[in-house]
């Protein structure tokens, strides 16, 4: 990697790069150097960015020549899964998973997750009066969710968290990472092929039922458990920390936990933790925000940016919890906009909540300026997170 | 004014059901259903306009009323 080439790298905690700020002003639209010697449009602006994502005409087939990637990841097979295809292969797979996972349904899912975030909270105040918060909340949590929601036995889920964090942990060779993906795509193939033998009352089943091949089934399986547990873990200690380092927003939440589900927006506004989820692949020569992007050449939506585009959002960079503006695009936009949104502002939610309540004393075991940010790769967060109460 | 959705394009997001339950829900597969295809001037037309701007998929569509 050369240093011209265009980063996602965050240097600032709590800020968007510098210099994808700087474009957003002066060069909304503009080819910037990318890996091996080639470019790509990085885009910036909130309308811009809604516009490229919102057009399936900017693809998101990574299997096209050309198709920009991030960081060396290759896949581990041939298998593709829904945030790699474009329609109508994609609509057809989406539109059959979409039912599980209505407003209502995951709704239905908000006692159980209430149990499962005391229990975890129980058991990291049972442990002493100190812990790394990731490890003993933020990852565990979603695991056990998206493990249950794919309906995985409870003793597999050690695999499932060391797998999944191998998968995006930055310092992992390339052979790591793709060793870990082939493990865990080669787990939920076995059980998938366990749910064609003998149908249950889970997703999975239902998913066969409705015609999925076992082979779609298991990119999908795949999908769901990396796109359903690191992210939403990066999420709550980034909430977590914001809100230790900012006791006045720890306060307001105190004060009045019904401000909860409008910090949830905020901070996933504010954050946008999804780095990599705007590489597409100019299919046509397409016009974005007055700039004809030829075909063939790569774009990059910054959602991150985007969030932070004071046209949208007035005074950006000021953590509201009363903004209401749920028009962001940290869950992306268009046809491959997040499927599990709702269950992570569920997740979040509960977390939050159970936090506030429950652990009145909570600090860093050190400081803010202490953490290790996830800076590179495909999910902004923290590697750890040292708190004591 | 009325609402109307376009269920073909539709991605089963759900935010317009966040938006306003009274007025959106999903089918069993996740398909909006319009509850309140003509809103009324204020609160309910302002949350109609917002879940239109927010719609991942822009399946939905304010348009004046036809006679």
């Amino acid at each position: 990697m050369t240093t011209a080439t265009f980063s996602t790298q965050r240097v600032d905690p709590y800020n968007p790069p510098a210099e994808h700020l700087r474009l957003q002003r002066e060069a909304p639209v503009s080819q910037v150097p990318w890996r091996n010697d080639t470019t790509i449009w990085a885009i910036t602006k909130h309308a811009d960015v809604r516009t490229v994502l919102g057009d399936a005409r900017f693809s998101s087939d990574r299997s096209l020549p050309g198709h920009p990637t991030f960081a060396g990841y290759t896949s581990a097979s041939k298998l593709k899964n829904l945030i790699e295809m474009d329609p109508p292969e994609h609509t057809a797979q989406r539109v059959r998973i979409m039912g599980e996972f209505t407003v209502k349904k995951i709704g239905l899912m908000r006692p159980r997750i209430e149990e499962i975030v005391e229990e975890t909270i129980d058991t990291m105040l049972a442990s002493g009066n100190s812990a790394d918060l990731v490890e003993a909340l933020s990852l565990p949590v979603p695991s056990v969710v998206i493990a249950e929601l794919l309906g995985v036995p409870f003793e597999d889920h050690a695999l499932f968290q060391e797998n999944s964090a191998m998968f995006v942990e930055a310092d992992a060779t390339p052979e790591e990472r793709v060793a870990a993906m082939g493990a865990l795509k080669q787990y939920i193939g076995g059980l998938v092929a366990a749910r064609v033998e003998q149908p249950g009352d889970d997703i999975l089943s239902r998913q066969l039922a409705a015609g999925a091949s076992p082979e779609e089934l298991t990119g999908i399986g795949f999908l769901l458990l990396i796109a359903g547990h690191e992210t939403t873990a990066n999420m709550i200690s980034l909430c977590v920390a914001t809100l230790l380092d900012k006791p006045e927003l720890l306060q307001q939440l105190r004060d009045d936990p019904k401000l909860i589900p409008g910090a949830v927006e905020e901070l996933l506004r504010y954050f946008t933790i999804a780095e990599i989820g705007g590489l597409r692949l100019a299919t046509a020569d397409l016009e974005v925000g007055g700039v004809v992007i030829p075909a063939g050449d790569s774009v990059f939506a910054l959602c991150n940016t985007a969030n932070r585009d004071p046209e949208v959002f007035p005074n950006p960079d000021v953590i509201d919890f009363t903004r209401g503006a749920r028009n962001h695009v940290a869950f992306g936009f268009g046809p491959h906009q997040c499927l599990g949104q709702n269950l992570a502002r569920l997740e979040l939610e509960v977390v939050l909540e159970a936090v506030v309540r429950r652990i009145p004393t909570l600090r860093f075991d050190g400081s803010f300026d202490d953490i290790s940010f996830k800076e590179w790769g495909p999910n902004y967060g923290v590697y750890t997170l040292p708190v004591a109460w | 004014m009325e609402l109307t959705a376009n269920r073909s394009t539709c991605i089963g997001s759900g935010q317009c059901v966040f938006t306003d339950p009274d007025a959106f829900d999903q089918d069993d597969d996740g398909i909006v259903l319009v509850l309140r295809p003509q809103p009324s001037a204020g609160d309910e037309l302002a949350r109609a306009t917002e879940a239109v701007q927010i719609c991942p998929s822009r399946s939905l569509v304010l348009s004046e009323q036809s006679a």
